[in-house]
Formats: structure tokens, C-alpha cells, sequence
């Protein structure tokens, strides 16, 4: 009694392998797991913000705006590739996504820098809508802005010496729209939306399927004469409902509790979550076809957060990612409802900026609902 | 003769693996059936060919008079199921189970109303109704799924090892209902292991390897093979449809048989 044996614990040693070795899905978890998190984290997790799309209204068409436009090309920071005329159509960009800031150079921006104390404005319009990238944006600008005041002002005094006023050259004007005050906050609520609907009811439905498999309850229901689709639809709908109950609850909070209010119309957000719902739902009657008890739907549902948290632009702006994790992101449905649902709450747009993602967000629905209704017929018969 | 089951070269591949191959049988409506057999023999599969669930690689077969190809639904809905793990909701009432087998056999109403009341006089479920299932034993909880499954007034019951598990006093009282329920016409089809059971039946099929070995009433069987109880005859058959099984090795050495 009490004395460590070696034939024991090798026994139990030997065992252990064994189930390693007989149990793929472990066996799968242990070697594919540490390469895809760290390929994952390591590509995904980049808080370093450049290359943001850009748009320039140049009004003065000189030289000198010319010159301003290269040198902002030239941080890195952003790609001023689209040029624009008036504020409607910065105000487009900006609300559709396709880009993030706007720089706007008035028409007397040439003869002022020109001018011995002159002082050119330059208005820059920033997507506050996630912080992080806001306030890269926004520092880089600021710095160019001193730069090339200091640049200027030296030419200056090199030719006039004391002369040279003492006013800035450039005067660079930043505004954050959307989100003023860049609040995290206000930029994550509205995503959680997405990613616990996502997360609750996947799991959920799975669950409630597989658990018919594990207790061989379907066994029973099969021999009897009802159709799958009428299975199908009477156990899918509950869940219908708890996911509108779940979407009015976090709604609720995220107004009333966290005070984020949505900027657009209410009824559309839901409209919206509704087809983001049946892609879920889909999704999580696909896991339960291939999963045989709940402890592996728990493990399947875990295995699709971590990837959606990551590349859907829950937490890292996807325009950084390099172009295999945004092709990747771009498979979850989740990626399109953030879209459209910080487009609704940050920037109070409509369908008319939304109509892409939404139709995205339709394809998913279909097509997973499609795959996932035949997959699940398959397997009653 | 009204046919409840007509079999006709029944075959079932899985991949390269023949569950079932070649079963024939005619069972006369109103006759309790027995498959009796070792362990993956086949029953089971051969069980679900005929419910409708399972598709034959070959052979036909007609249930009630439907084809089991290509008219399931109807014999579906013609026939009750009981299989050999327990598969009732556990989570649910006694009634709240026999709700729901009702509507999902599209019984409404008055009628569904009925059909609960009878069964649950019937199978004496009277004072367990508002029990959930998971707090019932073992006879009960079978008790309970026999009263599902006879819910439609099936014409035919098909159970699939219904007693396995079941402590002997229970088991006997489940077999009087089957028998009692055979009185009144409906035909039977029960899958069991034991042996006192099958010596009941009006008809008796041996199956083995996928084979229906040997088919007809228990006196008949035993009579032809000189044997006197059915356990002689049964491993009497095994040892003479498989030398090379290796239950069959163990039996020699056992010097039984």
C-alpha cells in the first residue's frame, strides 16, 4: 500500500497513448490546433494600422497639392488613390466603407503656401468607427502635417531669413465622424450582436439534434411517417425564437445599459439579423449532421468562433490582413452582418450601402440552409 | 392467405459488408413472429428494411400489402416500433411523450384524445401519466413505449429485442400484453435472445450470418430436427451453419450441445 508502482502507471501511460492514437479528433486537435492558432494569431492579431484606402478632393490642382498628395502616399499610413468632387461624394465613400479617410485641400492652397506668410488649410475626415484605426490615421496625419510645416517653414527662412512670418504652413484639421468621442465601446457593442448571436445559437441548435442522435430518440421518430422537412421546421423555429429573444435582450442592453444608440433605423438592423439568424442556423444544423454527441457540436461550435472572433473584423480591421486570412474571413457570414450592423449603428446607413453585404449575407443563407436541409435528410434516411 | 409481411430475397450491403443476404418469408396477418439469432446477425437490419427506414440493396418485400421501396409512408404509418434501446423522450412526461407520438402520427383532436385515453387504459398507465419518464424503471419505461408505438392502432407491431434489459417480472408481463394484443389482431414481429420467449411465437425465424437459416412454428423446428427445447436447436444450428465461428469453437469445448 502506498508504493508508486511502475507496472501501473506504465499501464496507465500505454492506455492513455493509445486513446490518443484511436481518438482522431484529439489526435487532429493536438497537431493542427498549435499550427492554425499560431498562423491565426500571428497573422490576424496585427494592430499595425496602414495602407487605408483614401480619398482626396483636390480643389487647388497645383503643384503644391500635388506634392502634399505623394508625400501623404509616402507614410505608408494611407493610399490616397481615389479622387473625389464635393462632400457628397467623400460623404459616400466614407458611409459605404470604401474609404476610411478623406483629405480635402481647399483652392487657395497653392497660392497660400506660396504666399511669404501664408497659411494653407487642409481638412482631413476620419471613420472613427474603429478607434484603432481612427487614431493611426489621425497621428500620422498630424505628424506629416508637422513635417512638411517645419520643411516649408525652413525653405521660408532660408530665402526671406527673419522676414519669414511665424505662421504654420500647413495647418492640417483633422475631424472624426461617426464616432466622435472614439469609444471602443461603441464600435465593439454593436459587433458582440453578431458574434453572441453567432455563438448562442449555433450551439444551441446543434445541440438540439445531436442530443436526439446521442439518445437515440431519432431512432423512434424516424420509423414513424413525418417528413424531415416538417421535422426540420419544427425544431428549427424555436430557435427562430430564442434568437430574436436574444437580439431584443443584447439590443436592449447595449441601449439601455451601455447607452450605444443605433445612428440608423432599428426595424432594418432586425430585418437584417433575421437573415444572419438563418445562416446560423444553418450552420449550426450542418455541425450536427457531422457531430455525433454534444461534447463534439461544443467542440466544432469552439472551433468556428475562434477563426470568426479573429478574421470577421471583430477585433482587427480586415484591411491589414494579408489577403489569405481576407479571403478566409470573408467565409464567415459574420464578416458581412458586422458590416452591416456597425453601418447601421455607427453610421446610420441604409440599404443603399448595405445592399452588397445583405445580398452576401442572402447567398450564405441559401446556400447553407440548402446544404444543410439535404444533409440532414441524409442522414434520417 | 392474408400475407402481414411478404419477403422476397432480401439483401442489404453496407460497402463490401452484407448485413443481410438473400431472406425470404410469408407471415400470415395475426401471427406473432420471432427472429431469433446471435448478435449482429442481421435482425436489427433486417427490421428496419421492413419498417421502411432502411433501403434493400435487392430482393422486394411488401408490408401490409405496401412495397417497402416505394410506398414507406404508408406502411409507416400502418405500423408501430419499439426498439431495443429504450429512444423515448426522457425529459418529457409519460403524457407529454404520448402527445407528441400522437400528433407526429397526424392524430388530432377528438381522435388523438381517444387513442391517448385507450392506450393508457390499455398498457395500465393511468397513474404514471403525469410521471416524467426519466424517474420510471425499466418495464415501465417500456411499457410507455409500447403505448406510443400502439397509439396509430397499428396493424402490425414491430419490436426489436423489446425485452432486453428488463428484469423477469416485467418481461413477463410485457410478453402477456404482446400476446394479448395478438388475440385482438394485430400482427407481431419481435426480435429476442430468450429463449422462452420465442417458444410462444406462432412462427419462428433463425437468423444467422444474414441467413434465414430455418422458418415455422417452434413444435414444427424441433420436431424436424429432433431437438428438444429450442436453446439444443438453436446451437444445433450454429454449429452446423458456421464450423467456422469461433462461439462455435468455444461450444465444442465446452463439451455442450
Amino acid at each position: 500500500m502506498g508504493r508508486f508502482s511502475w507496472v501501473r502507471f506504465f499501464a496507465v501511460l500505454r492506455k492513455e497513448f493509445l486513446h490518443i492514437r484511436r481518438d482522431r479528433a484529439s489526435l487532429i486537435m493536438a497537431i493542427a490546433m498549435p499550427i492554425g492558432m499560431l498562423l491565426l494569431f500571428g497573422y490576424a492579431v496585427n494592430t499595425d494600422v496602414d495602407h487605408l484606402s483614401t480619398v482626396v478632393w483636390d480643389q487647388s490642382q497645383t503643384a503644391d497639392s500635388r506634392e502634399f498628395i505623394t508625400s501623404i502616399r509616402n507614410t505608408q499610413y494611407l493610399d490616397p488613390d481615389a479622387y473625389v468632387q464635393g462632400y457628397e461624394q467623400i460623404e459616400g465613400s466614407l458611409d459605404s466603407g470604401k474609404a476610411r479617410v478623406a483629405v480635402i485641400i481647399p483652392p487657395n492652397f497653392g497660392k497660400e503656401l506660396q504666399k511669404d506668410n501664408g497659411q494653407a488649410d487642409v481638412q482631413i475626415l476620419v471613420d472613427g468607427s474603429d478607434p484603432t484605426i481612427a487614431r493611426a490615421a489621425m497621428s500620422a496625419v498630424q505628424m506629416l502635417g508637422l513635417n512638411k510645416s517645419l520643411e516649408i517653414q525652413g525653405v521660408r527662412l532660408a530665402a526671406k531669413g527673419a522676414t519669414a512670418g511665424t505662421n504654420m504652413p500647413l495647418n492640417i484639421e483633422t475631424r472624426v465622424w461617426y464616432n466622435p468621442d472614439m469609444k471602443s465601446m461603441v464600435f465593439n457593442i454593436p459587433a458582440l450582436i453578431g458574434l453572441i448571436l453567432q455563438n448562442v445559437i449555433a450551439m444551441l441548435t446543434s445541440f438540439s439534434i445531436v442530443r436526439e442522435k446521442e439518445r437515440g430518440t431519432m431512432e423512434q421518430v424516424v420509423v414513424t411517417p413525418i417528413r424531415s422537412l416538417e421535422l426540420l421546421l419544427g425544431k428549427l423555429l424555436p430557435f427562430v425564437f430564442i434568437g430574436f429573444v436574444s437580439l431584443t435582450l443584447i439590443l436592449a442592453t447595449g441601449i439601455f445599459w451601455f447607452g450605444v444608440m443605433p445612428a440608423g433605423s432599428i426595424p432594418l438592423l432586425v430585418l437584417l439579423s433575421t437573415i444572419f439568424l438563418f445562416t446560423i442556423l444553418a450552420i449550426g444544423l450542418l455541425i450536427s449532421s457531422i457531430a455525433r454527441t454534444q461534447l463534439q457540436a461544443m467542440q466544432m461550435t469552439f472551433i468556428l468562433i475562434l477563426p470568426s472572433i479573429l478574421l470577421s473584423g471583430f477585433i482587427f480591421p480586415r484591411e491589414t490582413m494579408p489577403i489569405f486570412l481576407k479571403i478566409l474571413g470573408g467565409l464567415f457570414p459574420l464578416t458581412y452582418f458586422l458590416e452591416i450592423v456597425r453601418g447601421i449603428f455607427l453610421k446610420g446607413v441604409g440599404m443603399e450601402y448595405l445592399w452588397q453585404d445583405t445580398l452576401i449575407l442572402c447567398a450564405f443563407a441559401i446556400i447553407l440552409v440548402g446544404i444543410a436541409a439535404k444533409k440532414f435528410k441524409k442522414n434520417l434516411d | 392467405m392474408n400475407l402481414a409481411i411478404d419477403c422476397q430475397g432480401l439483401v442489404k450491403r453496407f460497402g463490401t459488408y452484407t448485413a443481410v443476404q438473400g431472406v425470404s418469408f410469408q407471415l400470415p396477418a395475426g401471427a406473432i413472429m420471432g427472429f431469433v439469432g446471435p448478435n449482429g446477425a442481421g435482425k436489427t437490419t433486417l427490421i428496419r428494411m421492413l419498417c421502411g427506414v432502411l433501403v434493400p440493396t435487392e430482393g422486394r418485400a411488401t408490408v401490409l400489402g405496401f412495397d417497402v421501396l416505394t410506398q414507406p409512408e404508408e406502411i409507416k404509418q400502418r405500423i408501430g416500433y419499439m426498439s431495443q434501446k429504450f429512444s423515448l423522450y426522457d425529459d418529457l412526461t409519460v403524457r407529454e411523450n404520448l402527445d407528441f407520438y400522437a400528433g407526429v402520427y397526424s392524430l388530432h383532436g377528438k381522435m388523438a384524445k381517444e387513442q391517448k385515453t385507450r392506450v393508457i387504459e390499455r398498457i395500465g398507465l393511468v397513474e404514471r401519466t403525469s410521471q416524467l419518464v426519466s424517474s420510471l424503471s425499466g418495464g415501465w419505461k417500456q411499457r410507455v413505449a409500447l403505448a406510443c408505438a400502439l397509439l396509430h392502432s397499428p396493424q402490425l407491431l414491430i419490436l426489436d429485442e423489446p425485452t432486453a434489459g428488463v428484469d423477469p417480472v416485467s418481461r413477463r408481463i410485457f410478453l402477456d400484453l404482446i400476446h394479448q394484443l395478438a388475440k385482438e389482431g394485430i400482427t407481431i414481429l419481435v426480435s429476442t435472445h430468450y429463449m422462452d420467449e420465442a417458444a410462444t411465437c406462432d412462427y419462428l425465424g433463425f437468423v444467422f450470418y444474414g441467413h434465414l437459416i430455418a422458418f415455422g412454428s417452434p413444435d414444427e423446428m424441433k420436431e424436424k430436427e429432433d431437438k428438444d427445447n429450442l436453446d439444443d436447436l438453436f446451437i444445433y444450428y450454429v454449429e452446423n451453419e458456421a464450423s467456422d465461428d469461433p462461439r462455435n469453437l468455444a461450444l465444442k469445448k465446452g463439451g455442450r450441445g
